[in-house]
């Protein structure tokens, strides 16, 4: 057994009770503890990525229970790409939040940031649907401190609504899951693909309910129209770093998805294979043109910021609601790509926020900011990637995309949303973007100095939005072996038998005499 | 026994997403409270209801309660219990710095107004 596949839970955990314990008053130390934690998560998720391209699934044994007993992890490639993507936009997020002084503007930032990570990882690893829910449950107590950091009337009350839906997707998980329970019997998922595929076609009204009611749960994380209102306000109002770091976060829903309903609720599945791809594909084409529209619309930049993110999950389900292995490669594509592009444009935003005078981010004139030319320079890539123009990869990701809808009924209405929801953002970014850095105010004469920006001359913040524009490159220029690799992951994910056999037959025969009793699960 | 269960875990339910939609913080808490409730019954009967029978197999009884669904319901009211306290705290906070405790962003700018009436 691969220790190894613990750690990315266990490192975050033990750093932050350390944070918390050890280092309550010293920013610094706290810095130097969250840091080395983040960077050390990047190294061992690396060392996973490396291993899981062998194609062999790595199972771990929480207490060494055999698996349909205890919990076990997974370690399969889509996970191992996730918990890499996660980490390697973990350590730019806190190099930015270091460097912005974001992370002394509240308290227990740090500590709340690794417990947050520790719930995303997670939630990436785990192969049982119930421990799924209580990494979210992990994650999300730790970003409603995070959504919250630094206080404000506006960021408390958005808070309070991110808080309530994210209670109401909890509640409905637990009826999904005590749904599932009573049908199938079981919760960790690959026992469950095996009884969902052996349930009676005549009887399958509880099972299909539950499969409703979990894909409403996983669209409340991904932000799927109509249950995506929790999304622009709290990334518009979250602190920057925090809502970078919240990018990945609308992935776990569309990670989930991918996970559910490939490996349990399978294309290949008769009793739901006909509900799940029909109401995700209408919901992801009006996802991505809301999204786009909202770009558009925007008066402010974290509400453009956040609805390029909404779109851009738009194209992300429109991919995964295929459940083909090309369309899952190109959703896995689109994912990494609109991950480092989202969180980027929410770090080049804040950039404009903390250079203006009273922290404003309307997208109007206002006098020119320090480093304008800089900013506007990352902006602009950013603005590229997410509105899918050629040369970086989110035009890539679209063209994947797109390749993959062909032989789809609705396919001319989804190149449609795609090519028109793209010029739309265009048109949007454009207008924001000649708006706040070339459209400057020239400051009346005599009143120069008052009105002269405040300058945060800190170096790191660059660096870190420099660190995601360069992967956003590394991505589209790598766009070939990254597209192999990422088309053996779908092939692994549309595997299932593998993914079966490997958890289920552990290395350690079950004696029949042995079985030990259900109630090991917490 | 199923049927006052059943019964329960639907007016919990219906109670619930009724208070939901109501347009202040302290209702919408009350209902996400009793929605948690409603789904705790609702976890704890996923494993069938039986009546005074151990959680745990031992050779003298013939049968036993599944003791799954506790250990979940335990772990769902554990954190429905953090997750309430946290956003009751929030709803005060929220109401106290910005006087009013609207769901909408938007509205109830001036609701101390209004109070003052």
């Amino acid at each position: 057994m691969n220790h190894w596949i613990i750690a990315p839970v266990l490192l975050p955990a033990l750093i932050a009770a350390v944070i918390i314990l050890a280092a309550r008053y010293q920013v610094a130390l706290q810095r130097v503890f969250s840091v080395a934690s983040t960077v050390g998560l990047l190294g061992i998720s690396t060392g996973l990525l490396i291993e899981s391209m062998s194609g062999r699934i790595g199972v771990y044994e929480l207490g060494n229970w055999p698996a349909p007993f205890g919990i076990v992890l997974v370690l399969d490639r889509l996970s191992a790409t996730m918990i890499t993507l996660t980490s390697a936009l973990a350590v730019a997020v806190v190099l930015y939040a270091i460097g912005s002084g974001w992370d002394k503007r509240g308290h227990h930032f740090h500590a709340l940031f690794q417990f947050q990570l520790m719930g995303i990882l997670g939630a990436f690893l785990t192969g049982d649907a119930f421990n799924l829910f209580v990494f979210f449950e992990v994650l999300l107590i730790a970003s409603y401190g995070l959504m919250i950091h630094g206080g404000g009337a506006v960021r408390l009350r958005a808070g309070v609504q991110y808080v309530l839906y994210n209670l109401l997707g909890s509640t409905l998980f637990l009826f999904a899951l005590g749904t599932i329970y009573a049908v199938t019997g079981t919760l960790n998922m690959a026992d469950l693909a095996l009884r969902v595929a052996e349930l009676p076609a005549d009887d399958t009204a509880m099972i299909r309910v539950a499969a409703i009611l979990l894909l409403l749960v996983f669209a409340v994380k991904a932000a799927l129209i109509p249950l995506h209102f929790w999304l622009p306000a709290t990334y518009a109002e979250a602190p920057a770093p925090i809502a970078a770091l919240f990018a990945v976060m609308t992935k776990i829903g569309a990670y989930a998805i991918i996970r559910m309903y490939t490996l349990v609720f399978g294309p290949d599945v008769a009793v739901t294979a006909d509900i799940i791809g029909p109401w995700l594909m209408p919901a992801a084409i009006v996802t991505l043109v809301i999204g786009m529209v909202g770009v558009l619309g925007a008066t402010h930049l974290g509400r453009l910021a956040a609805f390029a993110a909404v779109g851009s999950m738009g194209t992300l389900l429109i991919a995964v609601a295929l459940f083909t292995p090309q369309a899952t490669t190109a959703a896995l594509y689109y994912m990494i790509h609109s991950t480092l592009a989202g969180a980027a444009l929410f770090l080049v935003v804040d950039m404009v926020r903390a250079r203006r005078l009273s922290e404003d981010d309307a997208i109007a004139s206002r006098p020119a900011i320090a480093q304008n030319g800089l900013i506007a320079a990352y902006f602009f890539a950013t603005a590229i990637a997410m509105a899918g123009m050629p040369p970086l990869s989110g035009f890539l990701g679209k063209l994947l995309v797109m390749d993959a809808v062909r032989a789809h009924d609705l396919v001319w209405v989804i190149w449609a949303a795609i090519l028109i929801g793209s010029l739309i953002a265009v048109v949007g970014f454009a207008r924001a973007g000649s708006m706040v850095f070339w459209k400057v105010e020239t400051p009346p004469e005599g009143t120069a100095e008052d009105a002269a920006p405040h300058a945060p001359a800190a170096a790191l913040p660059f660096v870190a939005t420099g660190a995601l524009v360069a992967g956003i490159v590394a991505l589209t220029v790598f766009a070939g072996p990254v597209t192999a690799f990422l088309s053996d992951t779908s092939a692994q994910i549309f595997d299932r038998q593998s993914y079966i056999a490997a958890v289920m037959e552990t290395p350690r025969a079950i004696e029949a005499e042995n079985l030990p009793l259900e109630g090991t699960k917490k | 026994m199923e049927y006052l269960l059943a019964s329960a875990i639907g007016a919990m339910t219906a109670a619930g997403i009724y208070l939901l939609l109501r347009q202040r913080t302290f209702p919408v808490i009350l209902g996400i409270s009793m929605l948690t409730y409603a789904v705790n019954l609702f976890l704890f009967a996923s494993g069938r209801i039986a009546i005074n029978l151990p959680p745990v197999l031992l050779n003298k009884t013939p049968t036993y309660t599944d003791p799954l669904p506790q250990a979940l319901v335990l772990t769902a009211i554990v954190i429905s219990f953090g997750m309430t306290a946290v956003v009751v705290l929030m709803g005060l906070g929220a109401y106290l710095s910005a006087r009013t405790d609207h769901v909408n962003l938007n509205e109830g700018q001036d609701d101390s107004a209004e109070a003052g009436k």
